[in-house]
């Protein structure tokens, strides 16, 4: 059964938490390319994904927010994109066994279309390669995530939908920006996303990053109001991140971030778990409350 | 045919404003087929308007509007970026003028986003914001290393710093560069922003003024010289 298919015949399912904030716990360095870790330190990898999948989430992410060839040639590694992509979703796997799910983490590439230091042909074709990475590796799904752009978010989905065939999931990272309103720096809405994302193909959608789990209520409210059928995905950060003597602290806890678990799934979320910040106690604890309700 | 040098200079502001390069682009699809900024100013230099009355009555009010918006949330980085490239077509227009000493811009700032950190569309912004404001603008890019600042200090020491940085980690980057700078140039004032920084940061770390959008900036800077 597919995650789409989990979801229309009820069920309410537990994703992993943060990636980047774990990988620097364990030592990532800033300025450090965070993929190249798949390669060179395969066992810290795989000790994230184990923990999640101990901590009681259904289905876990993989450590290739970054791998397109855009970032990667930061680092030199533009020429890896593919082997690093497998990588990560080989470690990934071997933490799911055959009973989870894997989503191939797909981020932005940082270049913006409209200024023209990018065209849609070049965004298309790195995420294409990056996708056929993670599927080599065995991903079950691709997650694009932290969009703000639509034509960029376009470009990665059908990229994902045309050449594999791994479910696609399409979140958006959004601000408050009003009363009750919501944007993508690049003013998109969670109403505008839920429509463009459908359209080009995206399985499930949803939200993630941001300034925490309350406000992922009514970004699903908003996109509750204009699609009540496509599955929808929240990772919630653990708050806004406060620095604070070299360290960085995100103030929910996992009680706090728990106690939001039944709105959220009130509003219609279908799919939770965590994004920066969180840790494998936030998702044991979400895992409580949404396997506790099914 | 008398030109009216006033609705001229009105004009020019209101394409920064909104964003209309020249009369071939298509953006705003309302001003389809109108003169955009690039074709107004040179209008209103062949109308004999001084460079200097351009650059104050036109550029810098229309990207006033536009970050007063922006700071508002009414507009988002897309308009930001048409308005910052209709304010370039009219710059272009300007900049022999610039270059003989003709008009005198406020002053130099020296932009970066910190050791570490790769992301440069906030820094992209407030460069913008700066350059519409009527400041010359040293652009040194992304994953900058506090001796590249120095270097370019030692060429243009009169410059104002402002520093970017995305993820908290790279914050204590921030940080050391901020100390590295203050202990050689500690009368060069520095600014800081982005997304985790905020004044108590600022405050921690000798920093001079923390900007919570472009605007701010501006507004911090444009104090300095009035």
């Amino acid at each position: 059964m597919t995650i789409s298919e989990k979801i229309k015949a009820g069920k309410l399912l537990v994703s992993d938490g943060a990636w980047g904030t774990f990988l620097q716990k364990k030592g990532l360095a800033a300025g450090e390319c965070p993929e190249s870790w798949n390669l060179s330190r395969p066992d810290d990898v795989f000790d994230i994904a184990d923990s999640y999948i101990k901590s009681g989430a259904d289905m876990i992410e993989t450590n290739s927010f970054g791998g397109n060839r855009f970032k990667l040639a930061f680092f030199g590694l533009e020429n890896k994109v593919f082997e690093i992509n497998k990588a990560a979703a080989e470690l990934s796997r071997k933490a799911a066994g055959t009973d989870h799910y894997v989503l191939g983490s797909v981020g932005p590439t940082g270049k913006l279309i409209m200024t023209g230091e990018v065209t849609e042909e070049e965004l298309y074709d790195a995420f294409k390669e990056q996708v056929l990475g993670l599927e080599a590796g065995g991903v079950d799904a691709i997650v694009i995530e932290t969009m703000s752009d639509i034509d960029e978010a376009r470009c990665a989905v059908k990229a994902a939908a045309e050449n594999t065939k791994c479910e696609v999931i399409c979140t958006f990272t959004f601000e408050k920006s009003g009363e009750k309103a919501y944007h993508t720096m690049m003013g998109v809405t969670p109403a505008q996303m839920t429509e463009e994302m459908v359209a080009a193909g995206a399985h499930i959608i949803g939200a993630n990053c941001g300034n925490g789990i309350e406000g992922m209520i009514e970004i699903v409210e908003e996109i509750r109001a204009c699609n009540s059928r496509i599955p929808v995905l929240i990772h919630a950060n653990a708050g806004v991140p406060h620095y604070c003597d070299g360290e960085t602290i995100f103030p929910e806890s996992p009680e706090q971030m728990a106690g939001y678990v039944n709105k959220l799934i009130s509003a219609g979320a279908n799919v939770i778990g965590g994004c920066c910040g969180t840790t494998p106690d936030h998702i044991c604890r979400i895992a409580g409350i949404v396997h506790g309700k099914v | 045919m008398t030109i009216n040098m006033d609705s001229l200079l009105e004009q020019i502001a209101f394409c920064i404003e909104n964003g209309k390069v020249n009369k071939d682009a298509p953006y705003p699809p309302n001003m389809k087929g109108q003169d955009g900024a690039d074709e107004l100013t040179r209008q209103a230099l062949d109308a004999g308007i001084k460079p200097e009355v351009i650059l104050k009555d036109a550029l810098v009010i229309g990207m006033d509007k536009v970050g007063q918006k922006f700071s508002e949330k009414k507009i988002f980085i897309p308009q930001m970026l048409m308005s910052a490239k209709a304010m370039n077509a009219a710059t272009e227009h300007l900049k022999p003028f610039f270059n003989s000493g003709e008009v005198k811009r406020k002053g130099k700032v020296i932009i970066a986003t910190v050791q570490g950190d790769l992301h440069d569309i906030g820094k992209n912004l407030v460069k913008m914001a700066i350059e519409g404001a009527g400041w010359e603008v040293i652009d040194l890019g992304v994953d900058v290393k506090t001796e590249k600042i120095l270097d370019t200090l030692k060429d243009n020491p009169e410059s104002l710093i402002g520093l970017s940085a995305l993820l908290t980690t790279t914050m204590q980057n921030m940080q050391n560069t901020v100390e590295e700078l203050k202990q050689k140039y500690p009368n060069n004032k520095i600014l800081i922003g982005g997304a985790p920084v905020n004044d108590d940061f600022r405050a921690k770390i000798g920093a001079d003024n923390y900007s919570v959008d472009p605007q701010a900036a501006v507004r911090y800077l444009n104090a300095l010289v009035s």
